[in-house]
């Protein structure tokens, strides 16, 4: 019997066992002897200067090995762009350590290392430190006068800046027969994966260092710590197989790695420094937004002018941009158009992509805009979106590579009944509690990246696949194993699966919804490369079966090469190793994404999202009891896995919506909420029945695969559907997110 | 100018005493040499190398190193070692018993209730004390009692339906 796709099989994680067991270990849990920790020491101040540091009463400590601060930290590179990372924005990158100024509250400004944790912990809080302190900004709201038009450089390659102005955008707004005008706000949220972020480096010798880093990107680490640190990057291998969460935290290396790395080299001992959960709120986050809105329609609900405006925070050091303004017009076809996109720049620190930026900060404005305009054209809310739907990109005037969005909404609606929704707001209710049903619609960019991936056939006919990518928890390794067996026609327990090392093939960072398209090409360019050598090593066998063929007129099933005609005939991957006298047969590919082509179309996944809500009258407390999400995001490699993402997703949409948000008190430029039981996300009683529909779509261009990615699009449409539903049910529209109860009384 | 002086004052100047406390870890009687200040969970983790038992956030509010200790469910960061000198602990490395997953680890692997796998063994070692329990009737209960242990991917409902399906084989026995 022939082995089955792998592809489309909704198997367990790979690495499951490891992770219900505790075997699996995360970059701070590499214990080794002569291990110190590292405990960092943040300014308290937003903005100024250090004027000095008292270390006595902390170095005298016994067990305190060292205080690093910019005063004694060894000399380091000069340049700017010895920092810059894979995901850095224009502008100067953040330098640990460099010198004595502060520009954000809880920068790290020290670091003690001791012979235990809590020595080290206990010692960073006997430091005296004196500051000059400077004035300082740090509320969006009250500097919208100073907005910008963000600088460019390589990040604006995946973040394009807004389309230009199309028609007379004023006049056909003012001359249209319906309009809706608004303004949206969501504060800062921080990312908070479960695992702190840590870095535990083993100091080799002679300037060879292994890093287990917590990281989205272990090449990525590598070349940051080899241009800063003047090192190899030969000498310089981080690892990280296990990543606990990140969701766009680990794009960019984070000041752990650089704090640990320089102790590790300055003391020549393995040192580990990991942060606390209020640390993990002194780097980058999701940047608070304002939204302005205005779209106007024809009677028969049209859209004929449509604007998004956004501003959004940056650092004073980095022009961080977001694609925001973008989608509407890629969404929904109108002939005059004006997207803008402005930056302020404040004293914190720089912004980071946060699971869907840019996207799910869009969708909140545009989609609750729609919402709105359905009530204003009593036109049902899907209805007004299949009245406007587009074909083709309205923005770029190109076509999608595959585009069933209709299909979304077709599905999503009838699994949800949406048919049931009674469209007059207020108008449903389950005793003192009235019920909400809201939609809306999701799009995500579907791209991939040039990345390397071995692939090899052992002296036991099984494959080893591997790549520096890392799993941060997508599933990453099981898909790779997926793609993979099918390349060779192998079941997928006779494939191995190394990762998350830089020492093997060159991956980018992982996220944007990119990497299974990014390394499934790869291991996809590997696998045909490694089908031609085994097939020609099978022809130079002596008296070979194949000797008159070509590559077409075999199969490859069941760790066999096969004539297709007479699969009876065939020759096993272990014969043809054997034959090359026992080694292994391997090969490394690079796969570039064909960009001349590509640029034909536009490229995305799209969502359909319904929910229920239901509001306690009496107390505004508001619970999402039922959502479906209806996904078409190209083909599917595991359905059990892509699923989960999703679900991810509409679970961070509902946290979004109606939970999470950093709270700064302006008065000090700092967070006040800065640890799980202020930050508040969803726990177990706030979540009910999810349901997830993939849509089936073919798409032929968008890579070899046809795939799309997952990670994002189920955050894109679910939380302005959250809004949507509270309006419906309670008829009041809350444009700030997240949805607090009292906003509701 | 400002001038922040560290409101603590240095009473720990040398005498960091360590103190032998012995522990059943996973059913061996386990002696590791601790100053009082280490809590279980960095005596876990950092000690006894058993970095199973997750930190995400060191102040009790995420559940991630639930660890049983005499049967019941606790939270191993909100608690000394030096607490615990004698009793029972068994982290997620103590769940499975003689190479077998324990049912939960299973139903976790097979509805794929973790992504990224860092509040995973607070979620099983969570759930395996909720149910010895015998609080939770419904569904509805479950997701209550199993609210301490927070989940940032968003594996909520995986991990509730993997803890019903041993549930339910549980009182069909």
């Amino acid at each position: 019997m022939s082995t089955r796709p792998a592809i489309g099989q909704p198997i367990s994680r790979l690495e499951g066992h490891m992770k219900v067991t505790g075997a699996a270990k995360y970059a701070g849990e590499y214990n080794v002897p002569g291990l110190l920790y590292g405990y960092v020491i943040n300014s308290t101040i937003t903005k100024g200067k250090i004027i000095s540091f008292n270390t006595e009463a902390a170095k005298a400590l016994p067990g305190v090995i060292e205080i690093f601060t910019h005063e004694n930290r060894p000399s380091l590179a000069w340049f700017d762009l010895s920092y810059a990372d894979m995901d850095a924005p224009p502008g100067s990158p953040f330098r640990p350590l460099y010198n004595a100024e502060v520009s954000s509250n809880g920068q790290p400004i020290g670091l003690v290392v001791a012979e235990t944790f809590e020595l080290a912990r206990y010692a960073a809080t006997l430091m005296e430190i004196q500051y000059e302190e400077e004035s300082f900004r740090v509320d969006l709201k009250e500097n919208l006068a100073e907005a910008h038009t963000p600088s460019i450089g390589m990040a604006t390659m995946l973040k394009p800046p807004p389309p230009k102005p199309k028609g007379d955008f004023e006049e056909a707004f003012a001359n249209s027969y319906a309009q809706v005008s608004a303004e949206y706000f969501h504060g800062t949220e921080h990312h908070n994966p479960m695992e702190l972020f840590a870095t535990t480096t083993i100091y080799e010798g002679d300037g060879k260092l292994t890093i287990y880093d917590k990281t989205q990107g272990t090449i990525n680490s590598q070349l940051y710590v080899g241009n800063i640190f003047g090192l190899h990057f030969k000498d310089v291998r981080v690892i990280s197989p296990y990543v606990g969460g990140a969701f766009g935290s680990g794009l960019r290396p984070q000041y752990q790695l650089f704090l640990s790395v320089m102790a590790a080299l300055e003391l020549k001992r393995p040192v580990r420094v990991t942060l606390d959960r209020s640390q993990m709120f002194t780097f980058g986050h999701r940047p608070q937004t304002v939204q302005y809105t205005r779209f106007g329609t024809d009677e028969y609900g049209k859209i004929i002018a449509m604007n998004h405006k956004a501003i959004g925070e940056t650092s004073k050091n980095e022009d961080y941009t977001e694609n925001v303004v973008n989608w509407a017009n890629m969404l929904y076809a109108s002939k005059n158009t004006l997207m803008q996109y402005e930056l302020v720049d404040l004293d914190v620190f720089s912004p980071l992509d946060m699971r869907a930026p840019g996207g799910s900060t869009g969708s909140h404005a545009i989609e609750s805009t729609m919402d709105e305009l359905s009530y204003k054209l009593k036109i049902d809310p899907m209805q007004l979106r299949l009245i406007n739907y587009s074909e083709k990109d309205d923005s770029l005037g190109r076509p999608y590579s595959s585009k069933e969005l209709r299909q979304c909404y077709l599905q999503g609606a009838e699994r949800f009944g949406w048919a049931e929704r009674n469209p007059e707001p207020r108008s449903m209710r389950r005793g003192n509690k009235l019920i909400g049903y809201g939609m809306a619609t999701g799009i995500w960019e579907a791209n991939h990246l040039p990345a390397r991936a071995e692939a090899i056939i052992d002296s036991e006919g099984k494959l080893q696949v591997s790549s520096a990518v890392t799993d941060i928890g997508t599933g990453m390794m099981t898909i790779m194993a997926q793609i993979a067996a099918d390349e060779l026609g192998l079941p997928v327990e006779d494939v191995a699966i190394s990762y998350g090392d830089s020492k093997m093939p060159f991956a980018p960072i992982q996220g944007g919804s990119f990497t299974t398209s990014t390394i499934g090409s790869a291991i996809k360019a590997a696998g045909k490369a490694l089908r031609k050598k085994l097939f020609k090593k099978a022809k130079d066998m002596d008296s070979s079966i194949f000797s008159s063929m070509d590559i077409e007129d075999v199969a490859f099933r069941d760790g066999k090469i096969s004539v297709k005609d007479s699969p009876a005939l065939s020759v096993s991957f272990k014969e043809i190793v054997a034959a090359n006298k026992g080694k292994a047969i391997k090969t490394i590919n690079f796969s570039v994404p064909k960009f001349f082509k590509l640029k034909k179309y536009s490229r995305a996944a799209h969502s359909a999202v319904f929910v229920e809500v239901e509001v306690d009258e009496q107390l505004g407390v508001i619970n999402v009891t039922r959502a479906v999400t209806a996904v078409a995001a190209g083909r599917i490699i595991n359905p059990k896995t892509a699923r989960s993402q999703i679900l991810g997703g509409m679970v961070w949409s509902v946290s979004k919506a109606l939970r999470e948000e950093t709270i700064t008190d302006y008065r000090l430029g700092k967070y006040m909420n800065q640890n799980l039981g202020e930050y508040h996300i969803p726990v177990h009683a706030d979540i009910h029945d999810m349901d997830v529909i993939f849509v089936e779509e073919k798409d032929e261009n968008v890579n070899e695969l046809g795939t799309k990615g997952v990670g994002e699009i189920g955050l894109v449409g679910m939380p302005p559907a959250i809004a949507n539903a509270v309006y419906h049910a309670t008829g009041k529209r809350i444009n700030q997110f997240p949805i607090h109860f009292d906003s509701l009384l | 100018m400002l001038n922040y002086q560290s409101t603590y004052s240095p009473v720990l100047t040398k005498d960091f005493d360590t103190r032998p406390v012995t522990i059943n870890i996973n059913g061996k009687p386990t002696t590791l040499q601790l100053m009082p200040w280490v809590s279980l969970l960095d005596a876990l983790r950092e000690y006894a190398d058993l970095t199973g038992t997750k930190k995400g956030c060191d102040h009790g509010q995420c559940g991630a190193c639930t660890v049983i200790c005499d049967g019941d469910r606790i939270l191993s960061c909100l608690t000394l070692a030096v607490m615990k000198e004698g009793s029972e602990i068994t982290t997620i490395e103590g769940v499975a018993e003689n190479g077998q997953l324990h049912p939960l680890q299973k139903a976790f692997i097979e509805y794929d209730a973790f992504q990224c796998g860092y509040c995973t063994p607070g979620q099983i070692c969570s759930a395996i004390g909720m149910l010895k329990e015998g609080k939770a009737k419904t569904r509805a209960d479950v997701k209550e009692l199993m609210s301490g242990n927070l989940c940032r991917c968003g594996a909520n409902t995986n991990i509730i339906d993997a803890i019903m399906e041993v549930k339910n084989q549980d009182s069909h026995e």
